[in-house]
């Protein structure tokens, strides 16, 4: 955003641009599909293995049972079907982020709102916006119209780390990109290690997920939500 | 805000999606539009990869220890139990449809053809994976052999599995793949004849695809110009029946 120091009177402000807002709504989206068509597909084998191999006779490091119907898509289970949604949105979420990426170096997005400032990562910075996120007192004012360090980190961590190895291990369990991209199967360590990194990352994102709307209700959702729609988002103002 | 209710309405929030998710999926159009991914996926993994970039070929000692079956294990037909009892002898491969010379072919006759051996990894559509070590003829030199006509776009597998109602397992591949390197009639599994389960005598290795492509106790190869008249025309047992992509790269 802008730097505007003094808010306008209304308290109104432009807060996130459109392309955050457009990529924020079509990841809720996608990775709602992904993540349950994900869990329909994990079901057809719900056992996970490290290295290249692994199959029923092999010693897995995770078996679970079925996921139930109300947290997979679709609610019965039908491999098929689940495989057809998890492989289209697979792409548009891939393309998508590679785009936002892109968007995100060359449009300053990254430089001028994520990217961590001096002093920010010193121990004692860190240390006072942990304590500051325990007893949920959120910035007002100016300092509200920027993201703090932890939000920084995980934005960063989940837009260049998370997403990127989701999509890339992915891929991995596709035997023709097997052929086409032979690094990606050594990049993990073999393809059922990439399934289980798969699963893994996966899983993060739900935690995010989870952290992510709880921070959302404490922070005031009305207020919240409508910056992620309209872009308008009202400084909080100082607390007395 | 009380966070318990709004946990319950997250829930009942995502079982409405979900729900909604089904009832749009059986809508044609919508239906439609999520199974052609599969056609971007083919374009894609074809655009990127060499024409004949090989699966990843492993050491002996990655071997799995046990290379699960699977699917059917055994066809239990009267005529395969016939076949199996006389040790494959009366067995033959038929090669016909878009070919100049259609040929019968003994186990003993594929056996004497220029052989390939390759320790690949079999990836089922389920997710699991087991590695083994296959022997057998390129399925290049058998078409060759056949002389296969100009027409011929696809080349079907017709198994003798038997998958209720007298009808036998059948897959199809195109000849980008039937002509890859690795795509071979594998007759031996980690240095044994192939074992009923693991479909003796002769099943088909095609090594950038998924499982089910992989057709066990073959018994025909035909070389057709479309997929239209075999099966309900989608190419495959699992195509016709489960719905299952026909290109399984991915």
């Amino acid at each position: 955003m802008d730097s505007a120091p003094l808010p306008p009177p209304a308290g109104l402000v432009r807060r996130h641009r459109l392309p955050v807002r457009l990529w924020h709504w079509l990841n809720a989206a996608l990775l709602y599909v992904l993540f349950t068509s994900g869990l329909g597909i994990f079901n057809a084998h719900p056992r996970l293995y490290w290295g290249h191999y692994g199959a029923n006779f092999d010693h897995p490091w995770l078996t679970l049972e079925r996921f139930g119907g109300w947290i997979t898509l679709p609610a019965h289970y039908n491999l098929a079907m689940s495989r057809h949604w998890h492989l289209t949105a697979a792409p548009i979420f891939a393309f998508a982020l590679l785009l936002y990426m892109v968007w995100g170096l060359i449009g300053r997005h990254v430089a001028r709102d994520l990217a961590f400032r001096r002093g920010e990562l010193a121990p004692r910075h860190v240390w006072q916006d942990v304590k500051d996120h325990a007893r949920l007192r959120f910035p007002t004012g100016p300092a509200a119209l920027r993201y703090n360090v932890l939000q920084k980190a995980s934005y960063v961590g989940v837009i260049f780390i998370l997403l990127p190895l989701a999509i890339l291990s992915g891929l991995t369990l596709s035997p023709g990109m097997n052929a086409a991209w032979p690094w990606l199967v050594d990049l993990f360590g073999g393809r059922q290690s990439a399934r289980s990194i798969h699963f893994i990352a996966a899983f993060s994102l739900v935690a995010f997920f989870l952290v992510h709307i709880a921070m959302v209700l404490l922070a005031g959702p009305v207020n919240e939500i409508r910056s992620m729609i309209t872009g308008r988002y009202r400084v909080p103002e100082a607390r007395p | 805000m009380s966070l318990i209710l709004s946990r319950r309405m997250m829930l009942l929030s995502a079982g409405a999606t979900l729900a909604g998710c089904d009832r749009l999926a059986r809508n044609e159009t919508f239906r439609e539009t999520l199974f052609s991914a599969e056609n971007f996926h083919k374009w894609a993994q074809r655009s990127i990869m060499a024409r004949d970039a090989l699966a990843q070929e492993f050491r002996p000692d990655q071997i799995s220890p046990f290379f699960r079956p699977n699917g059917t294990a055994n066809p239990n037909t009267p005529e395969y139990k016939a076949l199996w009892r006389s040790g494959f002898a009366d067995w033959r491969l038929q090669v016909h449809g878009l070919v100049d010379r259609p040929l019968s072919l003994s186990l003993a006759q594929i056996r004497t053809l220029p052989h390939r051996e390759q320790i690949t990894r079999h990836d089922c559509v389920e997710g699991w994976s087991a590695i083994g070590k296959w022997r057998g003829v390129r399925l290049k030199t058998i078409l060759d052999a056949a002389r296969m006509k100009d027409g011929a776009r696809y080349i079907v597998f017709h198994c003798a599995d038997d998958m209720g109602g007298g009808r036998g397992y059948y897959e199809s591949i195109d000849l980008t793949d039937a002509f890859h390197p690795q795509t071979i009639l594998a007759f031996a599994l980690n240095d044994q004849p192939l074992r009923v389960a693991n479909g003796a005598p002769l099943r088909l290795r095609v090594e950038r695809q998924l499982g089910y492509k992989q057709a066990k106790y073959l018994m025909q190869i035909e070389a057709v110009a479309s997929l239209e008249r075999i099966g309900k025309g989608k190419g495959g047992y699992w195509e016709d029946h489960a719905g299952y992509d026909w290109y399984a790269g991915i």
